[in-house]
């Protein structure tokens, strides 16, 4: 008896909660959607599932390029006493530029129609993150092209996060970590967002008709130059010339050169924003070029200097990497060999002699490799872009190569004029306001003991049993 | 009683230690170490800057020996570590005062 009255309880407990959703079921109100569902009649914008695979993808790769290996990379290049520093930075700007990123910085960099800067359109993941609809209001699904935005502004947070972690190699084993961290928000705020935005987002470069497929400008040039004016503003570390520097793990180096390697795919083929024909091209033009790259730096060793090094061929394909940033999609994949062979070279010369003749301390050569890299990369687009890769002109030929005429290297050019100028005089102003309110470098004494110990209070080898 | 510190090339340390195992010895301190004689350093560059390299990685052996064999010991090392080339290393000998082993207690020859 008492079993059956504990079952008549259940049935009710369900019916009663069951009532409100059938009552107003019965009051006849819109049926509720899950979230980004289209209920246009017309055929909208729909997603590309094949599509969105790959941007995810790809974006996981863009993160894998920062850590572990841009820090390895960078890792290795320093002294053994300043390691965890330079990881440090790496890891930290993982968690705060993805921070910015999702609060301001997609915004700045995607919402609206301004000509210098975006808008607040996208504030706080505003019209990306999912929302619960209203009843019976039209739901737009929250795409970009034919992937959501969401993998949009994840793909392109992770530029926000390796164009900064860049530059720490030219303040290297000097700097104030908490400088260093209140100087990358302010930089991706007020130098990557209106880069971006004005190549990305249809602003002013866009307008001038100016390309960076995949970051020439927006990433390799700024970070570059960025660099080369810490470098100059924060001086040069203590014994710079006179104590010996080398590379304290070249194996780290190596290991995180195959990574970043690794990485550039989604970084360029990524660009494309789909998975097409074009990130195939892309990914064949950043492949070959980073190839070309790495047989030229440690030739160009063996003829002068007798002897072909690892670390000239890390940094050869680094530079065919930044180097063919910019072209990717633009050019085809055998242009893209000469494009390698003309960045080893030129990021060669860059590293070694124009270094020396200045004597300024760009500890891991930052503007050397990824500024000058990415200038030429730049300028090259407009030698070699093909209208087989990318139709820009209505099948009219593109680049000079092909009989487009200089117009676009113009255009190219100026680009690269203007990413410069702004950079530079932003990165100083926000350098010298720091400089005169928190200070830029750590003391001597903190500086000779090793970031690691000084800042970290931490030790990168401890050689215990 | 005493001591023979070797400074050897790397790899001819597996060869020294055999030898003086052939010849009784029993017991050996291998130490990784830095330094120069005259085969000075070396140069390294990276990325076109150029480093001189004067301390050189080398091995240092110490043999603990009673004083009748330490010429056979010294001769051991002479021949294994010899390649005939700058920098095949040195070795010195010093008197060693006393040697405990630490199991036992037992002091001098026995402690070896």
């Amino acid at each position: 008896m008492q079993k059956y009255s504990l079952l008549a309880l259940c049935l009710l407990v369900m019916a009663l909660l069951l009532l409100p959703s059938t009552l107003s079921g019965h009051e006849g109100n819109a049926p509720v959607y899950p979230p980004g569902t289209v209920i246009s009649d017309e055929s909208g914008p729909t997603i590309d599932t094949g599509d969105n695979a790959w941007m995810l993808m790809a974006t996981a790769l863009v993160l894998f390029m920062t850590a572990p290996g841009l820090a390895l990379f960078y890792g290795g290049l320093v002294r053994r006493k300043n390691i965890l520093s330079v990881l440090m930075q790496c890891t930290f700007l993982m968690g705060l530029m993805t921070i910015v990123w999702s609060i301001w910085g997609y915004t700045l960099c995607f919402g609206g129609d301004g000509l210098l800067i975006g808008d607040f359109e996208y504030l706080l993941m505003n019209k990306v993150q999912m929302t619960w609809p209203e009843p019976g209001v039209k739901v737009d699904p929250l795409l970009e092209g034919t992937i959501p935005r969401l993998t949009h502004m994840l793909f392109q947070g992770m530029f926000f996060i390796i164009t900064p972690a860049l530059i720490c190699g030219a303040f290297a084993e000097r700097m104030k970590f908490s400088t260093m961290t209140v100087f990358m928000v302010a930089w991706g705020t007020f130098v990557y967002c209106p880069l971006c935005h004005m190549f990305w987002d249809g602003g002013l470069l866009a307008g001038w008709g100016a390309v960076d497929f995949a970051g020439g400008a927006v990433v390799h040039i700024s970070c570059g130059c960025a660099a080369l004016v810490c470098a100059l503003m924060i001086g040069r570390r203590l014994g710079y010339g006179s104590d010996p520097m080398p590379p304290h793990n070249l194996t780290y180096t190596a290991v995180g050169t195959a990574m970043l390697w690794f990485g550039w795919f989604g970084f360029n083929a990524g660009s494309a924003l789909e998975a097409n024909q074009l990130a195939a091209s892309a990914f064949a033009a950043t492949h070959f070029s980073a190839a070309a790259a790495t047989l030229t730096w440690p030739s160009i060793e063996w003829l002068t200097r007798g002897k072909p090094t690892v670390l000239g061929a890390c940094s050869g394909a680094i530079a065919g990497l930044a180097c063919i940033t910019p072209a990717a999609g633009y050019v085809d994949p055998m242009s893209a060999v000469l494009i390698g062979i003309l960045a080893s070279t030129a990021c060669y010369f860059a590293c070694t002699a124009l270094k020396s003749k200045f004597g300024y301390d760009d500890s891991l050569d930052v503007f050397g490799i990824h500024g000058i890299g990415g200038m030429l990369g730049m300028l090259l687009t407009g030698v070699f872009a093909s209208r087989a890769v990318q139709n820009l002109n209505n099948g009219n030929p593109v680049g000079l190569v092909e009989g487009g005429g200089p117009g676009m290297l113009g255009v190219q050019l100026m680009a690269v004029l203007f990413t410069i100028v702004l950079t530079v005089v932003v990165t100083f102003i926000l350098l010298w306001i720091l400089e005169k309110t928190m200070g830029l470098r750590v003391s001597q004494d903190e500086e000779m003991e090793g970031l690691d110990l000084s800042l970290h209070g931490e030790e990168g080898y401890i050689n215990l049993p | 009683m005493k001591k023979v510190e070797a400074i050897i090339r790397h790899f001819k340390l597996e060869d020294v230690k055999n030898a003086l195992a052939e010849e009784g010895i029993q017991g050996m301190t291998a130490v990784e170490v830095r330094g120069f004689g005259r085969q000075k350093g070396h140069s390294e560059t990276y990325r076109g800057t150029e480093y001189a390299v004067d301390f050189v990685p080398k091995v240092k052996l110490e043999v603990v020996c009673a004083d009748d064999v330490l010429q056979k010991v010294i001769d051991t090392i002479l021949h294994t570590a010899q390649t005939g080339q700058i920098g095949d290393g040195k070795i010195f000998v010093s008197d060693l005062s006393d040697a405990i082993r630490i199991r036992t207690g037992e002091t001098g020859n026995d402690a070896i």
